[in-house]
């Protein structure tokens, strides 16, 4: 045994100093051993195919003395193995070499509209400032959208994404730096971006599977939900998607206005969890909450005389979605056949103070709201380059408490748009994408979303995308 | 103490010692391709465990950046890739949304293979009505084995450097793999000489490596223009261009539409010949030595 101590000992001594300090010699030595074999299979392999040339070239030589049928072109199989790949020629000094990816989507429709998209109201819901309907009669050219994006740095990439619309003004859609280096599955993204709470939030315009968004987006988040923040996410280290997120925002746009705060407008948190089904079909699942609060969210309305009013809420708006996405395609090739099923519920709170005719009268009360609204949509591409969609809208408006309402103040005919109301739509398109760069769609809408008569909406719609090539979102 | 008490004490101090040692969980590889996949489970072995982003049965530049493949970049230690465009519609969006610095281009983690191989048909000028063309070259690399050597050669070094606690074993798959590979692609070369200078038609590009490997004669590809499906007035002007010089055979891949090439094989009289391409694209296809073989096997029981 007293031999024996010392050996254990050592033995100990070095497994326990292994891990730590052992690492550099022996890896070290490993690495160069590795890189003398690679270098001697390397020459093994180059000298067998000079050598293998050589006797092709005396086998060619003997048949063309011979004079066989010549044979093929040596120049269809280059000689073995090729030159290592050397870095390109350096070219002179570029300045145009860190050039960011460019993209420009040029959009537009034709469109015929049954009635006066003036009048265009979702009957039973406070209206957003914009977002809602589907846009002008005849021919209009849509939103032209230059996006501009690159790293910045090992650390950041950056965003911008303006949109250039038909009446010649510029806003822009996003412009926003994410980290592309913070590691452990987080990415924090701030500046002006789509949340990314619902599904459909986050996809702009273009990638849309109808021309234009369900009710429920126009009536809730004023088409799509642009944050001035900072978001943060969180992707799970496991073989199921699993991502959480938080984001916190000034609250600036729908259902949020400006406010002359210094606190958060807009806070939201979502989460979402997808995976795969065999190896055709795939899906996401997310539940989000969105948190805003609104000082004199202006609206106009028509009171119970015919009276132009203007009306002003202020308050909180707190909505939660839940949305679901399913993917369908042979072995997971969309090319030429893909079934795409989507659909979103949101339930929004409104709680607050509703002024009447701020302009004039200037009365304020109490209001209460709880609404509700969903779409269900499916798209399948029945042919290569060819695909059909049918989706349905349905919003639940409910009756609002207002504060007003009572014998003396309002009647609550004097709230005409906020009578309880279930507006309801059903579209159905085609489209044609001639390659993956454009996209010609046709669609008709039955749409009931007025109180009073059905809107028959046909649209066609062209979308051109132009310059880098983008990457696309689940 | 008999000795073999002594032996087996120590014996049990070192086993002792080697499981205090910190437990090297496997590295996670999420390759873009079932040859890829394959490659790297050549050279690594048990010591990996690989993830395939696609299958055989699909066309990679055509790929939803799916929740799944999100995840498995999240948790990959290495990314295996063609590279030269062939993923960019999904590839950049899982690297941003993994959260994961390991992988990002430029880091040991992100493997590309195309750039490592002299690239065919590299345009000298790329111009969107050209199709999906591919301003980096043909990225279709992996059907030339001699591709796969260079290719090997330089992902053995990268799992020896990622994980360089088992380089010596990646080392010593990879020469094993290597000497396989040099025996195998001159058995290849020998058996597939009745093919130099044999006529084909091909769908999509995908092939160029394979004929230029082979000494196959691409006539024409059915595809009009890389990604365009050809239209009926394409396919009979075809027809007449390939009077003069008829194709021996069509060839065509597990995820390519069949009917076109069908269409062409009746009128050209020449056969449509159904190739792996990939991994798993036929049931012999097993593994890339598979691939290979079955392959040629193909290709010399259509020339018959």
């Amino acid at each position: 045994m007293a031999k024996l101590t010392p050996i254990a000992a050592a033995i100990v001594f070095v497994c326990l100093v292994w891990p730590a300090a052992g690492h550099a010699a022996p890896d070290d030595l490993a690495a160069l051993r590795a890189e003398l074999e690679a270098l001697k299979t390397d020459y093994t392999s180059r000298v067998q195919a000079l050598e293998a040339r050589i006797k092709q070239l005396e086998g060619a030589v003997v048949t063309a003395q011979l004079g066989a049928a010549p044979t093929p072109p040596a120049t269809t199989a280059p000689p073995y193995p090729q030159p290592a790949p050397v870095a390109a020629p350096a070219k002179s000094s570029n300045a145009a070499a860190f050039n960011p990816a460019i993209s420009m989507i040029l959009t537009g429709n034709y469109a015929s509209l049954s009635q006066d998209p003036a009048t265009y109201r979702v009957a039973g819901f406070i209206p957003p400032p914009s977002g809602e309907g589907p846009g002008s009669r005849s021919f209009n050219l849509d939103e032209s959208e230059l996006t501009v994006a690159s790293n910045v740095d090992p650390y950041f990439f950056g965003n911008v994404t303006a949109a250039i619309a038909g009446d010649n003004r510029i806003h822009i859609e996003e412009a926003y730096f994410k980290t592309i280096a913070l590691n452990h599955g987080f990415t924090i993204k701030a500046g002006r971006f789509f949340s990314a709470t619902g599904y459909l939030n986050e996809i702009h315009s273009h990638n849309w599977d109808f021309a234009d968004q369900p009710l429920v987006y126009q009536v809730f988040l004023g088409g799509q939900l642009a944050q001035d923040g900072a978001q943060i996410r969180w992707l799970a280290p496991t073989d199921y998607f699993i991502e959480l997120g938080a984001e916190a925002g000034s609250g600036r746009s729908f259902p949020g206005t400006q406010r002359n705060s210094n606190s958060l407008g807009s806070d939201a948190l979502f989460a979402h969890l997808g995976g795969d089904v065999g190896d055709s079909t795939s899906w996401r699942l997310g539940v989000s909450w969105l948190d805003v609060r609104s000082t004199d969210r202006t609206y106009d309305e028509v009171d119970q005389f015919g009276t132009a009013v203007t009306n002003a809420f202020t308050g909180t708006s707190r909505t939660w979605i839940a949305d679901g996405t399913l993917k369908w395609a042979p072995h997971g090739d969309p090319t030429y056949h893909q079934f795409k099923l989507q659909g979103e519920y949101m339930h929004r709170t409104e709680s607050g103070q509703l002024a009447f005719d701020v302009t004039g009268r200037n009365l304020a009360g109490d209001y209460n709201s709880s609404q509700s609204g969903w779409y269900l949509q499916a798209v399948y591409e029945f042919v290569q380059r060819w695909r059909a969609g049918l989706r349905y809208d349905s919003m639940q408006s409910g009756t609002p408490s207002i504060g007003l309402v009572q014998p003396g103040l309002l009647p609550f005919a004097a709230f005409p748009l906020l009578a309880s109301a279930s507006p309801q739509r059903t579209t159905i398109m085609v489209d044609w994408s001639l390659s993956e760069f454009s996209r010609l769609r046709a669609q008709y809408a039955w749409d009931d979303a007025r109180a009073t008569e059905r809107d028959r909406q046909l649209l066609l719609q062209y979308i051109f995308a132009m310059g880098a090539h983008g990457a696309h979102k689940f | 103490m008999p000795k073999y008490v002594r032996s087996l004490l120590a014996l049990a101090t070192v086993s002792l010692c080697v499981g205090a040692l910190p437990a090297q969980a496997a590295l996670k590889v999420l390759a873009t391709t079932p040859d890829w996949a394959a490659l790297v489970t050549e050279l690594g072995g048990d010591k990996l465990n690989v993830y395939t982003a696609t299958s055989a049965f699909q066309d990679v530049h055509r790929v939803d950046a799916k929740p799944s493949l999100v995840a498995r970049a999240r948790t990959a230690d290495l990314v295996v890739a063609t590279g030269a465009d062939l993923e960019i519609g999904w590839m950049p969006v899982l690297l941003q949304d993994s959260g994961n610095i390991k992988i990002q281009p430029g880091s040991p983690g992100y493997f590309e293979a195309a750039p490592l191989v002299h690239l065919l048909e590299v345009p000298s000028a790329v111009d969107r009505s050209m199709g999906d063309i591919h301003p980096l070259g043909n990225p279709h690399v992996t059907l030339d084995p001699h591709n796969i050597a260079t290719i090997a050669k330089a992902l053995a070094a990268r799992l020896a450097l990622i994980d360089s606690a088992n380089a010596a074993y990646y080392a010593a798959r990879g020469d094993d793999f290597q000497k396989r590979w040099q025996q195998a692609t001159v058995r290849w070369e020998a058996k597939a000489a009745p093919l130099k200078g044999v006529g084909v038609v091909v769908i999509h590009r995908d092939q160029a490596y394979l004929c230029n490997w082979l000494g196959l004669k691409e006539l024409a590809s059915i595809e009009p223009k890389p990604g365009v499906p050809p239209s009926a007035g394409y396919l009979a002007e075809l027809v007449t261009k390939l009077a003069a010089t008829p194709p021996k055979m069509i060839l065509r891949n597990a995820y390519n539409d069949p009917r076109a090439a069908e269409w062409l094989s009746e009128r050209m009289h020449a056969p449509v010949v159904l190739l792996p391409y990939s991994v798993g694209g036929t049931p012999e296809a097993k593994d890339l030595f598979g691939l290979f073989d079955d392959t040629i096997n193909r290709l010399l029981a259509a020339l018959k």
